[in-house]
């Protein structure tokens, strides 16, 4: 079975103190650190199991500029066997169709049985690229995928819905799926095992060798335009205790006591 | 009058939350402007069309024994012909399980723009602008969309306060659904229902809910012999569950269970939305975050900025 999986370069914000430009035009953040996309980890080791069940290879496509190499090197450590790199500033301020049509440019030619994705990206989080994609390529899709079997040359997969529900679909190959958080435990992967795959040849690519111009791709093309950004609302904000440890807890001992009906 | 049109949604005969919290956002973004259609598809929806009636300007509803469950071939045919016939200003879907599922095919097969998860909607003069939320919940962006005379809009859900009935007279329009039969590749087998396990997390007074925050399965102990500590039950926030720190059963939020305990402790937790929408109806709500601006303080009543294995040991003393 051949896969190809999309991966993608996130900053990493949990525990980030982004504040925004006074024009708010512009995220202001120190030195954020880039990791691979979380729901596009579960995809890689789908793939990669996938593979080792069935045979066949795992191509990683990327879109980004040259660090985004970082995120197809871990694919490559955990069992992919080739990568691609679409890399082009003209791809900028893309919507997800515009990233969809770069994806799928760089990988139409290439016979696969299954196409994967992560769910959504942490840091836009359109949840769409996977499955744009798969239109553009007019193959079935399931998305929200948690379990995927093979049965000949169809796939039953699992999709998580609301409130621990799950549902059962079946669907011909090739086809596509977007890979939810939890369909599996990733591989770890150790800065040997990046070592390991360094002499790889990444496949690079660009706009012009895909063919795409600037009313497919980048800002002129993009339904989307970004007016401004600005700091989530409040609400009624918590009230925040403060002191020494010593005092804080004293103070959350006495609110558990009291709205926790404890003595 | 121009039309805002919304796809209902429902599952094992029953509409869901984001039906009636997407008519209320179309009401509001009516303001008497447009009329406001509701579309049903359905295999036997008699039991459903009476809970929407007074609530939109018009009600189709296309009865067909392949849409009684949502399936994406089937709901991309009959969906991108209606949007193509009716030419709405803007047609709602949620932001959910069945919405995140069609909405991306359904823009591009009808090239409509679209825009998803949003928390906000606007027409401007006929052109959409819509907020949503990017990094986490950390930025909210504003964005307008391309000129166009329909567009497409996922919905967050749990965001709209949604309204129980409504003063509308409401047409009903049964039609046929179109011809799909044609390109349906995605078969829906069935509906899977996650097996209890050992506790009810819904059932307890008092949940300890830890998140990615507590760092490692090693810490785990720590904050269940806190819980144990002041009779509280364990719960996680989704990685947590993800990573197999804690089992399944004991996840908050849209995909785990919601919860309405006296008291939820939320250590080493962000507040993501689909995590909010299980807990922010507990009576107290108290959060550990070493991030001052973790979105869980814009719901938590009180807020402690600190290292979770700091105050967890110093706080079990106070018991
Ligand atoms: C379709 C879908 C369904 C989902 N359903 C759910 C769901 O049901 N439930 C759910 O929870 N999520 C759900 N999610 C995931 C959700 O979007 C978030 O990714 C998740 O809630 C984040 O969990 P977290 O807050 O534990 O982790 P993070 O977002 O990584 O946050 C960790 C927090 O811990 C803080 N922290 C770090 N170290 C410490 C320390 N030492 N002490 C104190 N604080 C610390 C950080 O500042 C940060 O705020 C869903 C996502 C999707 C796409």
């Amino acid at each position: 079975m051949n896969i190809v999986v999309c991966v993608k370069q996130v900053p990493e914000v949990t525990d980030a103190e982004l504040t925004i430009s006074s024009d708010g035009s512009r995220i202001l953040a120190d030195d954020l650190e880039m990791d691979i996309n979380e729901w596009d980890n579960y995809a890689v080791e789908t793939a990669v199991r996938l593979k080792e069940a069935h045979g066949g290879t795992v191509t990683a496509v990327t879109m980004g500029d040259e660090d985004s190499e970082d995120v197809l090197r871990q694919a490559l450590a955990m069992g992919a066997d080739e990568a691609i790199l679409i890399d082009d500033e003209d791809f900028e301020g893309s919507d997800a169709v515009g990233i969809a049509r770069g994806l799928h440019a760089a990988i139409k030619d290439r016979p696969f049985d299954l196409l994967l994705a992560g769910v959504q990206s942490a840091d836009n989080g359109w949840g769409q690229v996977g499955l744009v994609l798969a239109e553009l390529l007019q193959r079935p899709y399931a998305s929200l995928v948690v379990d995927v079997q093979v049965d000949g040359d169809r796939l039953t997969v699992q999709r998580e819905l609301e409130s621990n529900t799950l549902e059962r679909v079946s669907l011909p190959l090739p086809a596509v799926l977007t890979i939810q958080s939890g369909a599996n435990t990733p591989r770890y992967v150790s800065i040997l095992g990046i070592r390991r795959v360094r002499n790889i040849d990444i496949e690079e690519t660009d706009a012009d060798d895909l063919g795409l111009d600037e009313d497919q791709i980048g800002v002129k093309s993009s339904s989307v335009q970004e007016l401004k950004l600005s700091l989530p609302a409040m609400g009624e904000g918590a009230e925040m205790l403060t002191g020494s440890v010593e005092e804080i807890c004293d103070q959350t001992a006495r609110i558990i006591r009291e709205k926790g009906g404890l003595q | 009058m121009k039309e805002i049109l919304v796809i209902a949604e429902h599952r094992q005969n029953e509409l869901r939350d984001i039906t009636f919290e997407m008519l209320t956002l179309a009401d509001r973004t009516a303001g008497g402007n447009y009329t406001i259609s509701t579309v049903l598809l359905g295999g036997d929806t008699t039991g459903l069309d009476g809970k929407l009636s007074g609530m939109c300007d018009r009600l189709i509803v296309m009865n067909d024994p392949a849409l009684a469950d949502y399936s994406a071939d089937a709901y991309l045919a009959v969906l991108s012909r209606l949007i193509t016939d009716r030419k709405p200003s803007i047609t709602l879907i949620g932001h959910t399980a069945m919405g995140m599922d069609l909405g991306p095919a359904l823009a591009v097969r009808t090239g409509i723009p679209y825009a998803s998860d949003c928390i906000a909607l606007e027409l401007d003069d006929g052109q959409l602008n819509v907020e949503r939320q990017i990094y986490g919940g950390k930025i909210n962006t504003h964005l307008k969309l391309k000129p166009a005379d329909t567009y497409l809009a996922g919905i967050r859900p749990g965001n709209v306060e949604p309204m129980s009935a409504g003063d509308k007279s409401t047409q009903l329009l049964d039609v046929a659904a179109p011809e799909f039969s044609e390109g349906q590749r995605r078969q829906f087998i069935e509906y899977i229902e996650a097996a209890m396990e050992d506790v009810d997390i819904a059932a307890a007074d008092i949940l300890v809910s830890v998140g990615r925050g507590i760092g490692k399965p090693e810490n785990i102990p720590v904050a269940e012999s806190f819980a144990q500590k002041i009779g509280a039950t364990l719960s996680c926030s989704r990685p947590v569950a993800d990573e197999g720190w804690l089992p399944k059963s004991r996840q908050v939020g849209t995909s785990g269970k919601t919860v309405r305990p006296k008291v939820y402790i939320a250590l080493g937790i962000s507040g993501a939305y689909q995590h909010q929408a299980g807990m922010k109806n507990a009576q107290t709500i108290i959060a550990v975050n070493t991030d001052p601006a973790a979105p869980i303080f814009n719901v938590a009543h009180y807020g402690i900025v600190g290292n979770v294995m700091a105050v967890l040991p110093e706080l079990e003393k106070h018991f």
